[in-house]
Order: C-alpha cells, then sequence, then structure tokens
C-alpha cells in the first residue's frame, strides 16, 4: 500500500526537513524574507530556536554548538544585511573546517536582480567562504537540497553551506508532496573513507626507523574523532607529540608525552623538537604559518614528513609531504596502529630514550614559567586558576589576541572538544556567542569564556541572549585596558607607538555593564584575591557571572617566533632569545 | 609553465562563477576560458588555460577538484592532446591590401566570411600560437577588431574525459 504523502509549503518542509535531518536546536533573527519559515518555526514545538541580537552571533554560535559536539550547527537569518551578518561567521567556520548550515530568507524570485528592498546576492557573497551554497529554485526541492546541504558540511573535510530561501518559495499557500531522502549521493562529491594502505605501509616503516620521531597533530584529529586512535599510536611509540591551536585537547596535555602547544606561542620544547626532528608524522594538521613561520625553507630541516589529511589540497600546499595520504585522520590512524601491531620492525628504544634526554633538556627552560611581581595579576596567573578552579574540565570558549595564547597555553586540554577558539581566521567577537552554543548543547557543564576588554566588545549584545536563554556563563576577561596582541607587535616592531591600540579611557565598567544585562559582575584586581574570588564566581552555578581581572598591562606573550626564522628561533621573554 | 585543464561539471546555475571565483580567490591566472554545454544536458565542459609552475598546478587542480560542481577533471598538458582556438578577425583593407590579406589567409588556411569595399573577416582555426603567428603577420593598423574564443582541447588516442 502506498505511504500516504503529506502536503506541506516550502517553509514548512524546510523546518520538518531539519527535523527529519535530526537537529533540534538552531540559531537566529527574523525579518522580512524570513517570515515565513518564522511562522513554521512557531506553529511546531520539534526544533528550538534561539534568538540572538545580531546574525553574527547567531553563526559563531552554531560554529560553538558544533565544535563542542561535533554535530552541525544551524543558523536561520533573514535577506540582505541578515545574510551579510553571517559571513564574518561563515569565513570563522569555513578557515576551522566546522560543519554549519546557515538559511538565508531571499527576496522573491520574480524580484531577485531588481535591487529589491534587502536584497543581497548571498550565494554570490558567500561564495570564497562557503563549502558550497544551494539557491532554492522550487519548492519541491527543498527537502532533497537540505539532505545534501547536511550531507556536504557534515563530511570529508567539514565546511559551511548556505542555503537561500527566496520567499516565495517557503510560501504557506503553497502546498508540495514532502518526503525527505534517506540517503544522498553526489557524483561530484565523493568524500574519502579511508587512506590508500600502500602509502600508510610506507609511512609506518618510516615512523619505526626515526631517531627523532614527533607527531604534529592538529584540528583535523579533533574534528575527525581520532583522539583515541592517536593516544594508542602516540602510546604504543612512546613518541614525543605536539598539538596545533586547533588541536588542543587531541591528545591529553597532562600527559607526559604532550609538549604542549607548537607554532608562534608554542612552547619551545615543542619548536625545538619539530625543528630537530628526522620524522614528522602530522596528522589532521595543515601546516599553517602561524605553525611553519613565515620561511618554509627553513622549517624542519632534517625531517621526513608524513602528511595525512582528508583534503588533498592541504598536503604539500605550503610544505612538501614525503609520504602523502589522503584519507579521515581517524581511519589512517586506526590502520597505522593495526600495521604497527603486525609489523617485525621495533622501535629505536636507544636512539628514543636518546631523543627524550634531548627534549628533557629543553624543557628545563620552563618556557611558561611566571613569576609574581608584588599583588600585581599577570594574564597567565588568571588563566592558571582558572585551570584549578575549574578541575581542568570545563569548556573554554575564547576570543582572539593574547588572552587567546594564554589559554591556549596554560588551561592543559585533556579531551577534545573542550577548546573552542576561532584559530584559522582569528575573529574577535567569537567568544561569547560560541560559549552560548556550548552551554546550550551541554546545559550542566561549566562553559568559561575567556576574553579581553577589546575581544568581548565585539559581540556584547549577545549578554541579552544569555538572560533570555538562563545561560549560566563565566565571562574570564583578562582586562589590560588594551589590545594586546597588537600591542605587543608594537612594543616588538614598531618602537612601542601604540598607535590606535590603547583607550583605557573610555572603557565600560563591565560589572555595572553585566549588571545592566540582568547578569553578575565581579571585579578582581589583586594577586591575593584571585582564587577565592573566582572560585566565588563559579560557585554561582545558575548565574552568567561577568568575572573582569585586572591583569598586568605591559605582559608580553611569550615564546614568539621570530620572523623570517626556522622553529628554533624564538623571544623567550623580552631579553631572551634563542 | 602553460597548462589547459578541462573539466565536467554539473550543468548548475552558480556552478561557473565558482570556478572563476576560485581563481581570483586564490590569485591563480585565467588566460583563457571556454565554456557549453555537451552531449550530455546535465553537463558542460569547461577549459581553462593558465600558467604556473609544478606546485601551483597542483594546488589549482587539487581545488577544482574539491569544487562539489566539477565533476571530473583533466590537464590535458600531462599527455598528448589536440588544442584548437577559433578567431574572427576584421582587418581594413584598400587596394593591394586585399590580395595580401588574402594569400596570407590561404596561407593560414583561414577563410574570408565577410567582404565590404573596406575590410575583411577572416575566421581562423589553430593552435593559440598559429593565431598569434597571424596577428604579428598583419599591419597593426589595419586590425579593427579580434574575436577569439579561447581554448578548446581534447586528449588524443583512447584517454577519454567521461562518466
Amino acid at each position: 500500500m502506498d505511504k500516504k504523502v503529506e502536503m506541506l509549503s516550502g517553509g514548512d518542509m524546510l523546518i520538518r526537513a531539519l527535523h527529519d535531518e535530526g537537529v533540534d536546536l538552531m540559531f537566529g533573527y527574523p525579518g522580512g524574507t524570513a517570515l515565513h519559515i518564522y511562522d513554521a518555526i512557531f506553529r511546531q514545538d520539534k526544533v528550538e530556536h534561539i534568538l540572538v541580537r545580531h546574525e553574527q552571533g547567531a553563526t559563531h554560535a552554531a560554529d560553538g554548538y558544533a565544535r563542542a559536539t561535533g554535530k552541525p550547527g544551524v543558523v536561520l537569518v533573514t535577506s540582505g544585511p541578515g545574510a551579510t551578518n553571517t559571513i564574518t561567521g561563515l569565513a570563522t567556520a569555513y578557515m576551522d573546517s566546522i560543519p554549519i548550515v546557515v538559511l538565508s530568507g531571499q527576496v522573491t524570485r520574480d524580484s531577485i536582480g531588481s535591487d529589491a528592498f534587502q536584497e543581497t546576492d548571498m550565494i554570490g557573497v558567500s561564495r570564497p567562504v562557503v563549502k558550497h551554497s544551494f539557491l532554492v529554485q522550487d519548492a519541491a526541492d527543498i527537502p532533497n537540497i537540505v539532505k545534501k546541504a547536511f550531507y556536504i558540511a557534515t563530511t570529508g573535510r567539514p565546511g559551511p553551506v548556505v542555503i537561500d530561501f527566496p520567499k516565495d518559495v517557503t510560501d504557506p499557500a503553497e502546498k508540495f508532496p514532502y518526503e525527505y531522502p534517506e540517503t544522498v549521493k553526489l557524483r561530484s562529491y565523493i568524500p574519502p573513507q579511508k587512506g590508500h594502505t600502500g602509502q600508510i605501509k610506507k609511512a609506518v616503516e618510516v615512523l619505526l626507523t626515526a631517531k627523532k620521531p614527533i607527531i604534529y597533530a592538529g584540528g583535523g584529529a579533533v574534528q575527525g574523532e581520532a583522539s583515541e586512535e592517536l593516544i594508542k599510536l602516540a602510546q604504543t611509540l612512546g613518541y614525543p607529540i605536539t598539538n596545533t591551536l586547533m588541536g588542543l585537547g587531541a591528545y591529553p596535555a597532562t600527559d607526559k608525552q604532550f609538549l604542549g602547544m607548537l607554532g608562534m606561542h608554542g612552547t619551545y620544547e615543542a619548536n625545538m623538537a619539530m625543528h630537530e626532528s628526522d620524522v614528522i608524522l602530522a596528522a589532521g594538521a595543515r601546516f599553517d604559518d602561524r605553525v611553519t613561520n613565515s620561511d618554509v625553507s627553513k622549517f624542519c630541516p632534517n625531517a621526513t614528513i608524513l602528511h595525512i589529511d582528508i583534503d588533498p589540497a592541504s598536503i604539500s600546499k605550503t610544505v612538501t609531504a614525503h609520504v602523502p595520504i589522503v584519507g579521515p585522520v581517524k581511519a589512517v590512524l586506526k590502520e597505522m596502529n593495526e600495521q604497527i601491531k603486525a609489523s617485525s620492525s621495533q622501535v629505536d628504544s636507544d636512539a628514543l630514550k636518546r631523543w627524550w634526554e634531548n627534549i628533557d633538556h629543553w624543557r628545563e627552560r620552563k618556557c611558561l614559567a611566571v613569576e609574581a611581581e608584588g599583588d600585581v595579576i599577570k594574564p597567565q596567573h588568571a588563566i592558571q586558576a582558572l585551570y584549578e578552579v575549574t578541575a581542568g574540565d570545563a569548556y573554554v570558549t575564547s576570543d582572539v589576541g593574547q588572552h587567546q595564547m594564554f589559554a591556549a597555553q596554560h588551561y592543559h586540554f585533556d579531551k577534545p572538544r573542550r577548546w573552542i577558539n576561532s584559530g584559522g581566521l582569528g575573529t574577535m567577537g567569537f567568544g561569547l556567542p560560541a560559549a552560548m552554543g556550548v552551554q546550550l548543547a551541554f546545559p550542566d557543564a561549566t562553559v568559561a569564556c575567556v576574553t579581553g576588554e577589546g575581544s568581548i566588545q565585539m559581540c556584547i549584545q549577545e549578554l541579552a541572549t544569555c538572560n533570555q536563554c538562563d545561560l549560566p556563563i563565566k565571562i574570564v576577561n583578562l582586562n589590560n585596558e588594551a589590545l594586546g596582541m597588537v600591542k605587543q607587535w608594537q612594543d616588538m616592531q614598531y618602537s612601542g607607538r601604540h598607535s590606535q591600540s590603547t583607550y583605557a579611557d573610555s572603557l565600560p565598567d563591565f560589572v555595572k555593564l553585566a549588571e545592566a544585562y540582568g547578569h553578575v559582575g565581579v571585579r578582581i584586581e589583586k594577586l591575593s584575591e584571585l582564587n577565592e574570588k573566582l572560585a566565588e564566581a563559579f560557585a554561582m552555578k545558575d548565574k552568567l557571572v561577568f568575572i573582569d581581572i585586572a591583569v598586568d598591562q605591559n605582559e608580553h606573550i611569550y615564546p614568539m617566533a621570530i620572523k623570517g626564522g626556522g622553529m628554533n628561533e624564538m623571544f623567550l621573554s623580552k631579553t631572551e632569545r634563542t | 609553465m602553460r597548462r589547459i585543464i578541462s573539466m565536467l561539471m554539473e550543468n548548475e546555475p552558480g556552478a561557473l562563477s565558482r570556478v572563476i571565483g576560485l581563481f581570483s580567490q586564490r590569485n591563480y591566472n585565467i588566460n583563457s576560458l571556454t565554456v557549453a554545454p555537451t552531449d550530455d544536458s546535465t553537463l558542460s565542459r569547461l577549459t581553462v588555460t593558465t600558467i604556473g609552475d609544478d606546485r601551483k598546478i597542483e594546488q589549482i587542480v587539487k581545488h577544482l577538484n574539491k569544487l562539489v560542481d566539477v565533476v571530473k577533471l583533466v590537464d590535458l598538458t600531462e599527455s598528448s592532446h589536440i588544442e584548437r582556438e577559433l578567431m574572427l578577425i576584421k582587418v581594413k583593407v584598400s587596394g593591394a591590401q586585399r590580395a595580401e590579406v588574402m594569400r596570407l589567409t590561404e596561407v593560414f588556411r583561414g577563410e574570408i566570411v565577410d567582404v565590404t569595399p573596406t575590410s575583411y573577416v577572416v575566421q581562423l582555426t589553430g593552435t593559440s600560437d598559429k593565431l598569434d603567428a597571424f596577428i604579428l603577420a598583419l599591419d597593426d593598423t589595419s586590425i579593427l577588431e579580434v574575436a577569439r574564443t579561447g581554448v578548446s582541447g581534447i586528449s588524443r588516442a583512447d584517454k577519454v574525459l567521461n562518466l
């Protein structure tokens, strides 16, 4: 007997399709061309909609949700400014390979191209920052397009997808048969499911003959859920491992084999080990310029590079891979582990012992050590206190700047998907809305947004969303009364000329500001009261607490790579370099 | 090095803009571009000529392959291939020039497809080099207008770009 086919309008089909896709939460902001869809939302209770205060906030919230859960984040906005306001969020997700789907309203099909009110060519404007996009030309296609969009966003190298809905395709008066496809197949898009066994074999052979090996794992290990396989590989071999900014948490930071983050503000030991290594296993990392430093010809001169990436275009883009392996990091590492187990070769334990001695020698420099100066709070102290107060088990979102690097260095992430920051695009304003997405995904978890007084003001309006949705986020504001990272570069490269990087006389009173939005504000100014006040703030489980911490205004972040040098060339403090 | 990259892409709105956008976004060169439907109405064939070292070409090929609308792709210059470009060129001709341009057209195996008392339109097919040579052989001042299609190409022998 034929199944009775339901007749639905375009707007209803969209919301039903989201539900059938497993979406239970979306972020958005209504407006003219999206109103049919908003009415469809009103008439159902399966998909919850969170009203943000700016569309950029919606995209970052969906992005934070996706990073913390591994599920795609969903955004709904209107046409024109609603759509263009998502561009920064799309670019952020695109750079870090985060699956989000942005649904944008569009003017009616017959008025596209007429410069209608709130018309923007969203497909055109978003094109360079999306994995793919769709303009719905026929309402009957909506279920298929939604299915394809989620499939493309979440498979292969994940990324953002846009679906643009002309208002008339969501018209409640016109109904179409609704059936959600169970599977999708695209002849032009076939993401790899596994790596090439011969290449993996070659890589394992090189790996087992290494004298000075290092594993360098990035965001692909987190997004690709490869943590378990990565830990197994590293611990079977006993090799040192470093994570990129995006990879933090993929390998437990408190484990003795972990050398810390590498790159521009990486640890001395991680960068030295990379530079001196003879074999590098890159797993889901893309040799970003913040890792390699600017001159790739000086990058790790003695290393044979084994590179696993799901995206062939990431391989040999900046640094040539000697053994390229295209495939999902998880599947490739799993096969590597099996081959290592079956292999007759053994790790060269004498060489490895000497290599660890080298590394331990580098570790003795204690490059992240910080000395207290009276009762002044150093930003490092604030992150260390945060780590203690949250027992290292919080979800930490961050904005962009010095505070981000201090958090990456001093909060030791033992689990993947706990460190949520805009690594590739470096988007200030990301932290608070991202924290909303995380808190909504995990209502009982401790969610801290590490930010600065610069970044937090870029999406401060979301404090109202947090109030409306009762989100007990803890905002840890490292307030140095300046754009710290800009100021540091100006100190180091522009003889201390602080062009447009200070604004101390015009900062808001963050305690009052938090209160004005219906939250709690706390100000901490002395090192002696840091731990206690921070603990009190985090004890307010059901409240958003804005913790404004006055930190040392002159602190720089070190180590810092020396421009144009190799990975072994770093400033270690204001007066010391390698 | 000059390369000719040919691809089959979904005959969908926006597909062409994604290909072209990729080139401008990543600072790659487009020397010429041709695009038209194939025998399969769901597919278009696009051929682009570009210049770059091996590393750059490898990246271009990889990024084009990543585009969801691109179904299949080949770098024709990697193996033996045939390339052709069509040119229509309008030339100002009078007096003795008329016979000279006609002879030149014959030498290049072109055709004169439009004649007026003061001008010819010459149609010429061949490799881009051949078309360049024809232009060079003409007196600069006599050229009124040049319309070239850009390069189209196909592999020799058994190698095919098909689904």
